[in-house]
C-alpha cells in the first residue's frame, strides 16, 4: 500500500476501462434444474450463481409470518473463490452481506401474496473479484423473476469507488483493495435505493458523485438483466420436442 | 429491530403526528434525545464509556492485549469489534451467539473506527511479525430504546479516547495512552411519513422500517454508510440525510468529545 500505485494511465484504468465503464457482464437465467428459479452471472472476474426456492413452507415454523412470506438470503463464498482458501461456512462478513442483500430485494417482492411461507434465495460465490455482493443481488433478482415470484420490478446493483481522488464505476480487485473507498448501491429501475453501503473517505460532493456514478451502472445492468430474461423465455416459445409429437 | 410488534393504531398515531410536524416525545425532526457520556466506568477495562441516549443505554469496554498479528499485516495492530445484544436489554434479544443485527452493529462501529484511520495501527506493533497489540472493542447494549447504533459508535470512540495501553502489566514498559487521530461519529436518520427524523426511538424505528446510518470524520469526510432495514430510500433523501448527518455529527463531536 505504501508503494505509489497509479490507477490510471492516460485517463484509462489498469484493466483498460474508462472511469465510468463497467466490466463485461454476462447473465444467464434458468441454469439449474432443481431450483424454482436460477441465474448465473459473470461481472468481470466474479462468477456467481443464484437459486430461488419457494414460496414454500417455513421451517422452523415459528418463523412464519401470518400476513406475508418471509425472505431468506444466504450469501456463501466457495472456499476456492478467493486467493487464500476461505474457511467454509458463514463468517461475520457473509452474515452482514446476507442481511443487506436480503433487504435490497425485500422491497420489490410482493410477500403479502404468500402468508406463512418462505422465499429462499441462495447465492454461491464461485469466483470472487471485488463486487461479489452486487453480482449476487443482480443474479438473485433475475433468479426471483425466473422462479415466477411476483415482484414490483427487478433490482440492479453496482458499486462505485474512489481511486487517486477520482470516482470510478465498478471497482476491480486492486482498485477496491488499494483505493480510497467503495460504495455498493442497489436500486429499482425507477430510482428507489434498496441497498447502500460505503466505506473509505468521501467528501459530501464525492458521495453524491459516487451515488450518481453507481446509479448509471445500475441502469446499464438493468438492461442486461432484462435481456437475460427475455432470452430465456423467448427460447421457450418454440414447442419442445416431447410436446410436439403429441 | 425489525421483529418489534406494533399495533396499526399506534403506527397511525405516529403518522398523524408527523402530519402536524410533531414527534411523540415532542422533539423536532432533527433533534437528538438527551445524550450523556461517562468514561472510565469500568476499572478492569483499559478504556470504557457508558452512553445514555434518551433511555437507551450502552456500555462499551476496550481491552488491549498483546497477541499475534494477521499474516497479511505482520507489523500492524489488530482491532476486533464485537457487540452483545444481551437479553436484558430488550424483549427481542435472545441469548446465544450474535445474530445478524448484532454483527451488523459491530461491523458498522468497526468500519467507523477503521475507515477513519482513527487508530494508528502501525503504532500498535510490538515485535514485527510476532507480537502486536490487539484492541478489543466490546459493545454491551443495556437498554434498547432505539438507535443503539449511534450510541454504540459514540461509546466506542469515547472509550478508545480514554484508553490506556496496559504495557506495564505485560512487562513491555510503561502504560501509554492510546493515540486517537480522528473521531468518527455515526448518525442515523429514518424516513417516515415523508419526513426525515434523526435519532429514532424504538417506536419510530419500528414504524419507519428503513434507516440510513452515515459515519463522518472530524474533517467532514463520509467514511461509512449503511442503509438498514427492508424498505427503499430515494436518491434525494439520501443526499439530504448525508447533509443532516454531517451537521449532527459535528454537533455531537463538539459537545461530547471536546475537540
Amino acid at each position: 500500500m505504501d508503494e505509489k500505485l497509479s490507477f490510471f494511465k492516460d485517463g484509462i484504468r489498469l484493466d483498460g476501462r474508462r472511469p465510468g465503464e463497467l466490466r463485461p457482464v454476462k447473465i444467464e437465467a434458468g441454469v439449474l434444474k432443481r431450483a424454482d428459479g436460477s441465474c448465473y452471472i459473470e461481472m468481470g472476474g466474479n462468477k456467481v450463481i443464484a437459486a430461488v426456492y419457494g414460496p414454500r413452507e417455513v421451517h422452523p415454523r415459528h418463523l412464519q409470518k401470518v400476513s406475508r412470506a418471509i425472505v431468506r438470503y444466504r450469501y456463501n463464498m466457495a472456499s476456492f473463490s478467493v486467493e487464500e482458501r476461505k474457511r467454509p461456512g458463514p463468517d461475520r462478513r457473509s452474515h452482514e452481506v446476507s442481511k443487506v442483500s436480503r433487504e435490497a430485494l425485500e422491497p420489490v417482492i410482493l410477500t403479502h401474496y404468500f402468508p406463512r411461507s418462505v422465499i429462499d434465495i441462495f447465492v454461491e460465490i464461485l469466483q470472487a473479484d471485488a463486487g461479489t455482493r452486487t453480482a449476487g443481488i443482480n443474479a438473485a433478482s433475475v433468479a426471483l423473476a425466473d422462479a415466477g415470484v411476483p415482484m414490483k420490478c427487478l433490482v440492479s446493483s453496482c458499486a462505485a469507488g474512489k481511486v487517486d481522488g477520482q470516482i470510478i464505476l465498478d471497482p476491480m480487485k486492486d482498485e477496491d483493495n488499494f483505493g480510497e473507498g467503495d460504495m455498493p448501491l442497489a436500486m429499482t429501475p425507477d430510482g428507489e435505493v434498496t441497498l447502500l453501503q460505503a466505506d473509505g473517505r468521501f467528501t459530501v460532493e464525492e458521495t453524491r458523485e459516487a451515488l450518481e456514478t453507481a446509479r448509471k451502472g445500475c441502469e446499464q445492468i438493468y438492461e442486461i438483466q432484462k435481456k437475460a430474461l427475455i432470452d430465456r423465455y423467448s427460447r421457450l416459445e418454440e414447442p419442445e420436442e416431447e410436446g410436439s409429437n403429441v | 429491530m425489525s421483529n418489534n410488534v406494533m399495533s396499526e393504531i399506534k403506527k397511525d398515531y405516529l403518522y398523524h403526528l408527523v402530519m402536524t410536524d410533531e414527534r411523540a416525545d415532542g422533539r423536532s425532526f432533527d433533534q437528538y434525545r438527551e445524550i450523556s457520556l461517562e468514561t472510565g466506568v469500568i476499572k478492569k477495562a483499559d478504556g470504557s464509556a457508558r452512553v445514555r441516549l434518551g433511555n437507551t443505554q450502552v456500555l462499551v469496554g476496550v481491552k488491549i492485549q498483546p497477541g499475534e498479528p494477521y499474516s497479511d499485516s505482520p507489523d500492524r495492530g489488530v482491532i476486533i469489534t464485537n457487540a452483545e445484544l444481551v437479553p436484558l436489554a430488550s424483549p427481542n434479544f435472545e441469548p446465544g451467539p450474535p445474530n445478524e443485527y448484532g454483527i451488523e452493529l459491530a461491523r458498522l462501529v468497526d468500519r467507523g473506527v477503521r475507515e477513519s484511520k482513527s487508530i494508528d495501527l502501525d503504532a500498535l506493533c510490538i515485535v514485527p511479525g510476532q507480537k502486536v497489540w490487539i484492541l478489543f472493542i466490546d459493545i454491551h447494549i443495556l437498554d434498547d430504546c432505539g438507535n443503539i447504533m449511534d450510541a454504540s459508535s459514540l461509546g466506542a470512540i469515547a472509550a478508545l479516547m480514554t484508553a490506556k495501553v496496559p504495557a506495564e502489566q505485560y512487562g513491555l514498559g510503561e502504560d501509554w495512552p492510546l493515540p486517537v487521530r480522528d473521531i468518527p461519529v455515526a448518525t442515523t436518520v429514518v424516513e417516515f411519513g415523508g419526513v426525515l427524523m434523526s435519532d429514532p426511538d424504538t417506536d419510530e424505528e419500528t414504524a419507519a422500517d428503513t434507516k440510513l446510518t452515515v459515519i463522518t470524520t472530524t474533517d467532514g469526510f463520509v467514511c461509512g454508510m449503511q442503509k438498514r432495514g427492508p424498505g427503499p430510500l430515494s436518491m434525494d433523501n439520501i443526499y439530504r440525510i448525508v447533509d443532516i448527518s454531517c451537521e449532527k455529527a459535528k454537533e455531537i463531536r463538539e459537545k461530547f468529545l471536546d475537540v
